[in-house]
């Protein structure tokens, strides 16, 4: 009896609601567990925050999200994106932190039909020759963070310097992206090993060469790692620091403290970027989940803005043409401020320097200094055709 | 000269936290004959107790004791709850149990405390440098970690050899049956054992916390070199830890600062630069394989 009535409340508020749209489906992949498991707790959380302001729409097109858990394992990643393809018959997708599982998820997705916006990885083999149109990036190309960081070490002068990365892909673009904007001399590279926690090794080395200034591209766990041995190693008031965003965003500043205060940054969003869109989601942040957000937090928003965007001018429907129409007009205000759509379907964007500050309550937080680079876009888009 | 004498330093440092992560392991599995992979979950446990108590009382001191206390406690808890039922089982399902526990650990502490990394600050006494030689400034700190590591070593050294205690842990070892006939509670002594290899893996939590990233999942990044010391050790045996722990921090250390110059003597510095991080991160495991190829029970295998 009960069950009956429900039904019938149920098919009444259906119809209530009159021609109701079509719910949209968004698959969410990203990384909530391992060491980097905040990264991806940032983006969903960010991505849902910009969900729930619109009441479980987006541009006002009712959508469910659904997050799922790819453990930094490419096969992983994509297993869930099959499963979702096949079971879910979703067609829409986001949510990858890292460029090694977004290399083995992404192309399936294409390949089935599907569309893929990514609020974080933004490898360069999608950016040029293996651009596609149902493949848009929201974040960076990934060059951009070290190409930014390359622009800040030359405008603060320094000569000559030694470059830190762990010894893989995604570490050796980091040192040639770097290289790209800097100019100046590059004493020693050091590849570091992708699992490495002690680094006095290296910092023994760098004590010794002697250089102006390093860059280190060291996310999450790693970077925090280094940032506080090379404190204790008494390097720090030597020998100044460079580092793109995901070395120091603000769960590392905060969890590294004083050893952050000084080093130089390069970012495209930051908690105090004083745009209004951006206070309104500092503090909306703050008050859903009582955390300060990252900037992986403002990538997962923005990502979802722009999607909102494109689907409001739809209405929801998710073809091609019309919704890459839609979407390359990047119809949004990002909290990030000005953004646009390259050629290639990767930002064209601004990037600040921050400074790790120490607050009055002994909190280390981020300081916008000001801009490094205006409108910086990658340098694979001239090789997309689309 | 004094860039070779700063990376034996070095190395000696990484292996003095290396044994501490070891030496608990060893015992457990030599002793106990138990695999225990949530060893890294009770290195996470430690630092976490230290991290929050320093945190919030701002007290060193008290973080240490907290860290210790709930590293021994959830080691005790997890020996009556679970490793009990798992003695007379195959190693298998010991390996499943305690992987079970590993995810089990990681997603309480991102429940309780979250997912961000916490803040640990080296103690201030600690913070500064210390010239050991003209021209090498080293840091305060990581001397001191060098110290807890030679301090634990001998401890245990005396523990096992010297005390009633280690008597009945030795022959717990090797003839359990016996030792019980004896009228000596089996169970109670291993518990006793579990818990102090999880008091030490509490140990070598607090110590790197100022020095690495307390977050979830730590304990599994340390995890695997931890086994490879104490394959390359022996099985069960302390001296085998530390020297293993000695061995593998030191090749570690040296391969990483000398590899690239070396090579570099060689060949272009691009091919070098590759080749070089490529042997230096599996550089652990050939000194592995070595060594059982000469040994193939370890340099002090442990029993009969």
């Amino acid at each position: 009896m009960t069950f009956r009535t429900l039904m019938l409340a149920g098919a009444a508020a259906m119809a209530l609601c009159g021609p109701a749209m079509a719910q949209v489906k968004i698959g969410f992949i990203t990384t909530l567990s391992t060491p980097a498991g905040y990264l991806g707790e940032d983006a969903r959380d960010g991505f849902k925050l910009a969900v729930d302001q619109e009441g479980g729409k987006l541009g006002g097109v009712p959508v469910e999200v659904i997050v799922e858990d790819d453990k930094l394992k490419p096969a992983d990643g994509k297993q869930i994106a099959e499963k979702f393809l096949q079971s879910d018959k979703i067609k829409l997708f986001s949510g990858i932190i890292f460029s090694n599982v977004a290399g083995a998820v992404v192309p399936g997705i294409l390949e089935a039909g599907g569309i893929y916006v990514s609020p974080n990885a933004g490898p360069s083999n999608f950016a040029g020759k293996g651009c596609n149109a149902n493949y848009y990036v929201t974040s960076w190309q990934n060059d951009n963070l070290h190409e930014s960081a390359g622009a800040l070490a030359k405008k603060l002068g320094y000569k000559k310097m030694v470059l830190l990365a762990p010894n893989y892909q995604a570490g050796k673009d980091a040192i040639a992206g770097f290289k790209r904007l800097y100019g100046g001399e590059v004493i020693e590279e050091i590849y570091t090993a992708l699992d490495q926690t002690d680094f006095s090794a290296e910092m023994a080395k760098i004590r010794a060469a002697k250089p102006d200034a390093v860059f280190q591209f060291h996310p999450g766990g790693q970077g925090i790692a280094f940032l506080k041995q090379w404190q204790q190693a008494g390097l720090k008031d030597q020998i100044p620091m460079v580092v793109a965003a995901p070395s120091l965003e603000q769960k590392i500043a905060a969890a590294v403290g004083d050893a952050a205060v000084g080093v130089a940054a390069t970012t495209h969003w930051n908690t105090d970027l004083p745009n209004a869109q951006n206070k309104a989601f500092v503090e909306a942040f703050r008050k859903k989940y009582n955390r300060d957000p990252t900037v992986y937090a403002s990538q997962g928003y923005d990502a979802a803005l722009l999607i909102g965007a494109a689907l409001k001018a739809t209405g929801g429907k998710l073809d091609e043409k019309p919704f890459r129409e839609a979407m390359l007009k990047a119809d949004a205000k990002l909290v990030r401020g000005d953004f646009k759509f390259g050629t290639n379907q990767h930002p064209i964007q601004d990037w600040y320097e921050v400074k790790a500050v120490k607050g009055a309550d002994g909190k280390v937080t981020l300081q916008t200094v000001g801009k490094v680079v205006e409108k910086l876009q990658d340098s694979y888009a001239k090789d997309c055709k689309l | 000269m004094q860039l070779l004498i700063e990376q034996i330093l070095n190395g000696l440092q990484l292996g003095g936290t290396l044994f501490l992560l070891a030496a608990g392991l060893t015992l457990v599995f030599g002793i106990m004959g138990v695999i225990n992979l949530a060893h890294g979950s009770l290195f996470m446990i430690g630092a976490y107790g230290a991290a929050i108590v320093a945190g919030k009382t701002g007290s060193w001191g008290l973080g240490v004791i907290a860290g210790l206390a709930a590293a021994a406690l959830v080691g005790v808890l997890i020996e009556l709850v679970v490793i009990r039922r798992l003695y007379a089982r195959d190693h298998l399902y010991q390996v499943l149990a305690t992987f079970g526990l590993i995810l089990f650990f990681n997603g309480l502490v991102a429940m309780v405390v979250g997912r961000a990394p916490l803040l640990m600050e080296t103690p201030k006494v600690l913070s500064g440098f210390v010239e050991l030689l003209p021209g090498i400034p080293y840091p305060t700190y990581r001397l001191a970690v060098m110290g807890v590591g030679l301090a634990v070593a001998l401890g245990l050294w005396f523990m096992i050899a010297r005390t009633r205690v280690g008597m009945l842990i030795r022959a717990g070892a090797t003839h359990r049956d016996m030792v019980s006939a004896l009228g000596v509670d089996i169970a109670k002594l291993y518990t006793f054992v579990f818990g102090l290899g999880a008091l030490l893996a509490g140990l070598a939590g607090i110590v790197v916390g100022p020095i690495r990233s307390v977050q979830v999942g730590m304990g599994e990044q340390v995890l695997i070199m931890t086994f490879v010391v104490i394959v390359i050790g022996g099985i069960g045996s302390v001296r085998g830890a530390f020297v293993g722990a000695m061995l593998i921090g030191m090749a570690d250390t040296l391969g990483r600062a000398f590899l690239p110059g070396l090579l570099k003597m060689h060949m272009s510095g691009a091919l070098a630069d590759g080749l070089a991080g490529a042997l230096s991160s599996v550089l652990i495991y050939i000194v592995m394989a070595l060594v059982l190829v000469v040994r193939p029970r370890g340099l002090f295998p442990v029993g009969g």
